[in-house]
C-alpha cells in the first residue's frame, strides 16, 4: 500500500487552502505532517480521506486513482484530536462499528475487537460507554477502532493534543508499535517538532497550505532546505538574523564578526539570513561555541533541567530577540546585559529569497 | 457562628402563591364539585364517589375516550415521522435556513380558533378551495358535515398541518447540534445513510424527540378549540373528543358533578400516559 498525492489543491471560494502538493506516503513508518495551526495539515488529511473535495489533482492508493471514490469506499481510518466515539454505544460496539458496517461475521468481529482492545488495554472497559472513560481511554478507544478495521490508510490528526502530558508521552511511545507491521500508511499530523522527532519516520513540513520539505525526519531536522523549514522545525523558535558576508568574515549587526568556515566560506559576498537553534546559543563559552553575542535579558524560563533566556542584541527589527537554551540552571537577571556564545558551525545560511545557501 | 434564618421562604413564596391561585385552588374546586351534588343557591349534598362510578361506567365516556386515543394515536404516528423527515431534508446552513424556519413556524403562530375556522371554510364542499376541488374537480364525494370519515380526515389533516412544525423545529435543533466530526467518523466507518440516521442522528435527537412526543401527546389529548370550531364534534358524535364532551356536560347540561369527576379522570389519564411515555423513552439513559 502506498498513498500518493499528485498536484492536489483545495480551494474554498477564492481562498486556496492547499496549494499544489505532491507527496508519496509509504507504509512501514510514520508520515508526519508538521506545521503550525492553520498550515493545512487537517485540510490535506481531509483531501486524502475524501471528506473534502479537491479543486484539482489526484489521490492514488496503490496506483489506483481514488479521487472520485467516496470516503466510505476508500477503506481508511481517521482519529481526531477530539475523542470521537459513538456516545450511545459501548466500547465494544464502537470498535466493532466499522466491521459491522462492512458485514463481517460476528465471530471474526469479536476476535478483532478483542485483539485491538488487548493492544490498547481496553479489555476491562469493553462494556462501558465512552462517557464513562477517561480522556486517554476514550482516545485509545478511537485508536482501537482504527486498528481493528485494518484499513489501507490511517490518519491521526493531532491525536494526542487533548491529552494531559503524561498520557501523551505514554501513548506516543506506543503508537509506532501499534501500527508496525500492519501495512497501512500512517499519516500523523502535529504542530510539535519534538513529536515529529520522537516518532521518527518521514516528515512533511507544512506552511501556508504547501509542503515546504519532505524527507526522513532526522535528515530534515539536520538539513532544513529553506528558512520556512528551519522555522517550522524548531521549538523554541529558531533564532534568525541578517548578516553581511564579506570575504571570509561574517558580520552581524554593528559589533559581532566571526570567520566563516566550511561551505559558508565559499558563498559569494552579500547579505544572508542565518538561523541558529536555541541550544546552539549558550550562556558560557565552549570550544565550539565561541562567537560572542551580548544582549539584554528579557525573559527567562526554567523548565526541568534546562534554562532558557530571551535576549535582545539591540540590532533592530532585523533580528528581534534571540533565545538561548542550555542544560543546567543558569543565573540570569532580567534587564541585565549578558554574554552568550553562538556555535557558528551550527548556523544555517539562507539567501534573501529564503532558499538554503549553506 | 453561622446564623440560620427562614428568609429563603420569601424567594419561594411568590411561586407558591402563583401556583396556588392558577392551579391548586381551581383544581381543589374541581375536586370539591366531583364529590357533591350542586343545586342553586349554593346548596351542596355529599355524593361520595358516585360521579366517578357513573362516568367510568358510562358508554358515552368510553366512546369519547376511544375517539380521543384514536385521534392522538393518528396524529403522533403521522406527525413524528413526518416531522423527522422534514427536519432531515432541511438545509443545515446557508440562505435557506431562516426561510425554512419561518415557513415552518407560520402555522404555529395562528390562533387555534382561527385554524379551525380556516379549515372549516377551506373544506366547504361548494365554496371552500379544497372542498370544491375534491367534489367538483376530482369528483370525490367529500363533505365533513355529513360523512364521519371525511370529518376525521379533516381534523387529523388540520392538526398535522398545524403542529408537525413543532416536531420539525425540535428535531432540527437536535440535528444541527451534531458536530461534523460524527458524520465524518460515520463516513470513514463506511456507514450508509440509514446507519447514520439510526446510530448518530436518532440517538442525538432522542432528548428533543422525547420532549416533542410528550408535548404533542398532551396537546393532542387535550385538544379542544380547533375540532370544536371545525366540526363541533359532529357529524353526530363522530368527532366528539373528550374535551368537547366534557364541555357539553359541564356547560351544556350543567352537570357540574359528573363533569368535575370526568375532568379528574381525564387529568389522571393524561398524567399516566405522559409518565408512561417518559419512562419508556428515557429508560436507556438511566443505566
Amino acid at each position: 500500500m502506498a498513498l500518493e498525492l499528485k498536484d492536489v489543491t483545495k480551494r474554498v471560494g477564492a481562498i486556496q487552502h492547499i496549494k499544489e502538493t505532491s507527496l508519496l506516503l509509504e507504509p512501514g513508518h510514520f508520515n508526519v505532517l508538521l506545521g503550525a495551526t492553520g498550515s493545512g495539515k487537517t485540510s490535506l488529511i481531509k483531501l486524502m480521506a475524501g471528506l473534502d473535495p479537491m479543486a484539482s489533482g489526484q489521490v492514488l492508493m496503490d496506483g489506483e486513482d481514488v479521487s472520485r471514490l467516496s470516503t466510505q469506499k476508500r477503506n481508511i481510518s481517521l482519529v481526531h484530536q477530539f475523542f470521537i466515539n459513538y456516545p450511545h454505544m459501548t466500547v465494544f460496539e464502537n470498535i466493532a462499528s466499522p466491521l459491522k458496517v462492512a458485514g463481517m461475521a460476528k465471530s471474526e468481529i469479536a476476535d478483532r475487537v478483542e485483539e485491538a482492545a488487548a493492544i490498547l488495554q481496553l479489555k476491562p472497559m469493553l462494556h462501558r460507554r465512552p462517557h464513562e472513560l477517561s480522556g486517554g481511554q476514550q482516545q485509545r478507544c478511537a485508536l482501537a477502532r482504527a486498528i481493528a478495521k485494518e484499513s489501507r490508510a490511517v490518519f491521526l490528526d493531532e491525536p494526542l493534543a487533548n491529552l494531559d502530558y503524561k498520557l501523551r508521552e505514554e501513548l506516543r511511545d506506543q503508537l509506532p508499535e501499534l501500527f508496525a507491521g500492519r501495512g497501512a500508511v500512517v499519516v500523523y499530523a502535529t504542530s510539535e517538532p519534538e513529536e515529529a522527532l520522537l516518532l521518527g519516520g518521514k516528515t512533511a513540513l507544512m506552511r501556508d497550505g504547501r509542503v515546504t520539505q519532505f524527507g526522513a525526519t532526522a535528515e530534515i531536522y539536520r538539513n532544513p532546505g529553506n528558512i520556512d523549514a528551519a522555522r517550522v522545525f524548531s521549538d523554541p523558535p529558531i533564532n534568525t538574523a541578517r548578516i553581511i558576508k564579506q570575504g571570509s568574515m561574517a558580520r552581524l549587526g554593528a559589533g559581532v564578526t566571526w570567520e566563516l568556515s566550511g561551505s559558508a566560506a565559499t558563498l559569494s559576498d552579500g547579505s544572508y539570513t542565518i538561523a541558529v537553534r536555541p541550544h546552539h546559543v549558550l550562556p558560557v563559552a565552549r570550544d565550539s561555541a565561541k562567537v560572542q553575542l551580548s544582549g539584554r535579558v528579557q525573559v527567562t524560563e526554567l523548565s526541568g533541567s534546562e534554562s532558557s533566556a530571551h535576549f535582545d542584541m539591540g540590532t533592530g527589527s532585523d533580528t528581534g530577540s534571540w533565545v538561548s537554551l542550555a542544560h543546567g540552571v543558569h543565573p540570569y537577571r532580567v534587564g541585565e546585559l549578558h554574554d552568550f556564545y553562538m556555535d557558528p558551525a551550527q548556523a544555517y545560511f539562507f539567501a534573501p529569497d529564503g532558499s538554503r545557501a549553506a | 457562628m453561622k446564623t440560620e434564618n427562614q428568609k429563603a421562604w420569601f424567594f419561594v413564596l411568590p411561586v407558591l402563591l402563583l401556583v396556588a391561585f392558577n392551579a391548586l385552588i381551581p383544581m381543589m374546586t374541581v375536586v370539591n364539585y366531583s364529590v357533591q351534588e350542586t343545586f342553586g343557591d349554593n346548596v351542596f349534598f355529599w355524593q361520595g364517589l358516585d360521579w366517578f362510578q357513573q362516568i367510568l361506567r358510562s358508554d358515552r365516556f368510553h366512546a369519547a375516550l376511544g375517539r380521543q386515543f384514536l385521534f392522538t394515536f393518528l396524529i403522533l404516528i403521522i406527525e413524528v415521522p413526518l416531522g423527522i423527515a422534514i427536519a432531515l431534508s432541511m438545509p443545515r446552513s446557508g440562505f435557506w435556513v431562516p426561510v425554512c424556519l419561518v415557513l415552518m413556524a407560520l402555522p404555529m403562530l395562528i390562533p387555534w380558533n382561527v385554524v379551525g375556522a380556516m379549515w372549516n371554510i377551506f373544506t366547504l364542499p361548494d365554496i371552500g378551495l379544497l372542498g370544491y376541488f375534491l367534489n367538483h374537480v376530482l369528483g370525490i364525494n367529500y363533505d365533513m358535515t355529513q360523512d364521519p370519515i371525511a370529518a376525521w380526515v379533516t381534523i387529523v389533516t388540520m392538526d398535522v398541518w398545524h403542529w408537525t412544525s413543532l416536531v420539525v423545529l425540535l428535531a432540527y435543533a437536535g440535528l444541527v447540534s451534531i458536530p461534523d466530526a460524527y458524520y465524518q467518523a460515520a463516513k470513514i466507518d463506511g456507514a450508509s445513510n440509514w446507519a447514520v440516521f439510526r446510530f448518530i442522528q436518532l440517538p442525538k435527537m432522542k432528548t428533543v424527540l422525547t420532549i416533542a412526543i410528550l408535548l404533542r401527546f398532551m396537546d393532542s389529548f387535550n385538544i379542544y378549540t380547533e375540532p370544536f370550531v371545525l366540526t363541533g364534534g359532529g357529524p353526530g358524535n363522530s368527532t366528539t373528543l373528550l374535551s368537547i364532551d366534557l364541555v357539553k356536560i359541564a356547560l351544556g347540561q350543567f352537570d357540574l358533578g359528573p363533569a368535575a369527576a370526568m375532568s379528574l379522570i381525564y387529568f389522571a389519564i393524561t398524567l399516566l400516559v405522559s409518565w408512561l411515555f417518559y419512562t419508556l423513552m428515557t429508560k436507556d439513559d438511566l443505566n
